[in-house]
């Protein structure tokens, strides 16, 4: 799960790692209110959980509050554009206003998980502001990692070598230690999967500053940290995800207009490829789970149906824990209940699987039956084609 | 021969007076496998389906000379599971559960450091070794005794894999599900070397998917050290950047663990490569001489 960087500002602030002041508006009277308050030159920053707002015209910013007001009447309500949101852009609801930080230096702090280590991993850099992949790649000696304990945590002296890596002297590295230190802890508490702060700063006075911030939940968590999910902005979702994930289903749209449907993660990227591999392209990932029930069948031909470019839907199952036969009365069920028109074809193997085909061609539905997942393939990409 | 698992096997289910925990103990049982009963804290000294429960794994260790753990603990207490498996000197610990906070795994893989122990999984769908001895959830229906050595990441895509290679006619010696979370306890590489020194399998399938580096780390393996042949899928080819794909583990993340990466690393290892889910059973056939 991710959330909004004045979201993640306030944990920080809340865990002991300085920001600058600041606070949200979502109108553009409220900015000008904070920046009066505030006083001074002030940034006015779009809150969207994507990269790349302050090339999108997404962060500008004003000598004082009527310059903050206008700035705010120009963000507020547009859609951002930016590489990492949806071509179609995301609608600007709320924004950010701080205090401008006169900057001496832009560095990189971060803590993630390393997989390849199974444990917990913090990184710093000279080299802030930049991506840290790209800094990775071309100049990997540019960045101290250091691995930490889960249950000690990180150690004093690994701190104090993150912080000499960010080349602080001074008071600054003091600063600097605790900064480290207060971050691990708050990623460690909140079972973060990513804190990222690019670019943390060293001012012109000599503080040391987190001017932006990117906080990470681990999903699998999120039944712990109830203060994490009072955050979640569901503007900022496909709407249909949101739908899915009230019912527990794995869904995840995307471009095409092959609707699939499949039981478990492994399976259903597997559907996805032969799709492709038939020549065309998968509406969706969507995992309806080892043990899908009857109500989650439904429920997933009532998402994949609502999405408009799905002009045919692929249903790939190998029942283990989830029967066919049961597949196949889920199928009929909501086939019948949702008046369904969308040509489905259908693959299923495994348990109680002649049993379930019967049911499906004694139905009288015209549904298109599959011998294997690659005739299913075709099938359905040639079913979504005509439908053109 | 097989792998991991053999006649000696007596597994013990934790959570086994859960639905999921009571429906597959009786399964593997009913599939051959030796299963001594359960455990859940606070049910010990009653009989659950037939199953004796106690309230420690160290009492069934203790009582039934358990030596195996299959796990069937809700997300929350599962880690909390492995590790008292563990610290009851358990060497085998299957643990199916799905959805457990990655810091927990992090802490249970340090913990495993201490111990004798191996994990398979989490979310995963367990060992089998057919017509054999059956730890986990998949169908053992579809499985039969052969010479070809299943390793996967996933587990319906197991199922398919294993409905294939039966349909021609080829047997498993063992298939492993190593789970689908970014933390997990055995790796590809800890699997393809069990299965290079058993005398049984003969060739091997691999099935991996997006995201880190396990797949990487496996082919340079294979070229080092395998001399069986080896087929290979990894699915998630289509599967855009930044988004998790159902498995927590199955993310492309800053570019890397991609599945053209992937596929020609293990291509490069020698691996043969399969580019469709629907080849993978004739494309071992093929490399078997089938």
């Amino acid at each position: 799960m991710k959330i909004h960087e004045y979201q993640a500002k306030q944990l920080l602030r809340d865990f002991g790692v300085p920001v600058p002041n600041g606070d949200v508006a979502d109108t553009p009277a409220a900015a000008r209110a904070i920046a009066e308050r505030l006083q001074g030159r002030v940034v006015v920053k779009a809150q969207v959980h994507a990269g790349g707002r302050g090339k999108a015209g997404g962060i500008k910013l004003a000598d004082d509050a009527g310059g903050a007001e206008a700035a705010a009447r120009q963000i507020i309500g547009m859609r951002l554009k930016t590489p990492q949101t949806p071509p179609e852009g995301i609608e600007v609801r709320k924004v950010l206003v701080e205090e401008a930080s006169a900057v001496d230096r832009e560095l990189y702090l971060s803590a993630t998980l390393d997989r390849g280590r199974s444990t917990h991993v913090v990184m710093a850099s000279e080299a802030g502001g930049m991506d840290i992949e790209e800094v990775a790649a071309k100049t990997p000696e540019k960045i101290v990692r250091e691995w930490a304990h889960p249950a000690l945590g990180l150690a004093d002296f690994q701190a104090r070598r993150l912080a000499f890596g960010l080349g602080l002297p001074g008071e600054p590295f003091k600063q600097g230690v605790t900064l480290v230190r207060n971050l691990f802890r708050l990623y460690l508490a909140k079972d973060c999967s990513l804190a990222e702060i690019n670019p943390l700063v060293v001012t012109k006075d000599g503080r040391v500053l987190a001017l932006d911030a990117k906080l990470g939940f681990d999903d699998n968590a999120l039944y712990r940290e109830k203060d994490i999910v009072a955050l979640r902005d569901v503007n900022e979702e496909d709407p249909l995800d949101v739908e899915a994930s009230k019912y527990g289903l794995n869904y995840i749209k995307l471009d095409g207009n092959v609707g699939c449907m499949v039981n478990g993660a492994g399976l259903a990227m597997a559907t996805m490829d032969i799709v492709k591999l038939a020549g065309g392209e998968p509406a969706n990932f969507l995992d309806v789970g080892g043990g899908a029930s009857p109500e989650q069948i439904e429920n997933a031909f009532r998402i994949l149906s609502s999405d408009p470019s799905v002009k045919a839907v692929f249903i790939n199952v190998f029942g283990g824990i989830l029967r066919v036969d049961r597949l196949a009365e889920g199928v009929i069920t909501a086939v019948r209940k949702l008046g369904l028109t969308l040509p489905v074809v259908l693959r299923a193997e495994g348990t109680n699987v002649e049993q379930g085909k019967k049911m499906l061609a004694d139905s009288g539905l015209a549904l298109t039956m599959a011998d294997d997942m690659w005739d299913g393939a075709r099938k359905a990409v040639a079913l979504a084609r005509q439908a053109k | 021969m097989s792998i991991l698992v053999d006649k000696a096997t007596r597994v013990v289910v934790q959570g086994i007076t859960g639905r999921e925990g009571a429906f597959h103990a009786a399964r593997c049982r009913e599939y051959g496998t030796t299963v001594v009963g359960g455990v859940t804290p606070g049910k010990g000294g009653t009989i659950h389906d037939d199953f004796p429960v106690w309230n420690t794994v160290a009492d069934a260790v203790r009582a039934a000379g358990a030596n195996c753990a299959l796990i069937f603990v809700p997300p929350a207490g599962a880690a909390d599971a492995i590790m008292e498996a563990a610290g009851s000197g358990v060497p085998l610990i299957v643990c199916i559960t799905e959805g457990i906070p990655i810091g927990d795994m992090v802490r249970v893989k340090h913990f495993l450091g201490g111990t004798q122990s191996r994990l398979i999984g989490p979310n995963c769908p367990g060992v089998i070794t057919p017509d054999h001895t059956k730890i986990g959830i998949m169908p053992g229906h579809i499985h039969r005794a052969g010479p070809i050595g299943v390793v996967s990441r996933s587990g319906t895509l197991t199922y398919e894999v294993v409905g294939q290679l039966t349909a021609r006619g080829l047997g498993q010696s063992t298939c492993v599900g190593i789970g689908g979370d970014p933390v997990n306890g055995t790796s590809f590489v800890d699997v393809l070397k069990l299965f290079n020194e058993d005398a049984e399998t003969r060739g091997i399938m691999m099935i991996g998917e997006i995201g880190g580096t396990a797949e990487e780390e496996a082919a340079a393996f294979i070229k080092a050290r395998v001399d069986k042949p080896v087929v290979g899928f990894i699915c998630g080819q289509t599967a855009p950047p930044g988004r998790r794909m159902g498995h927590a583990g199955a993310i492309i993340a800053g570019g890397k663990g991609t599945a053209a990466e992937k596929m020609a690393a293990l291509e490069a290892a020698g691996v043969t490569m399969v580019k469709s889910p629907a080849d993978m059973g004739a494309t071992v056939a093929r490399v078997m001489g089938r």
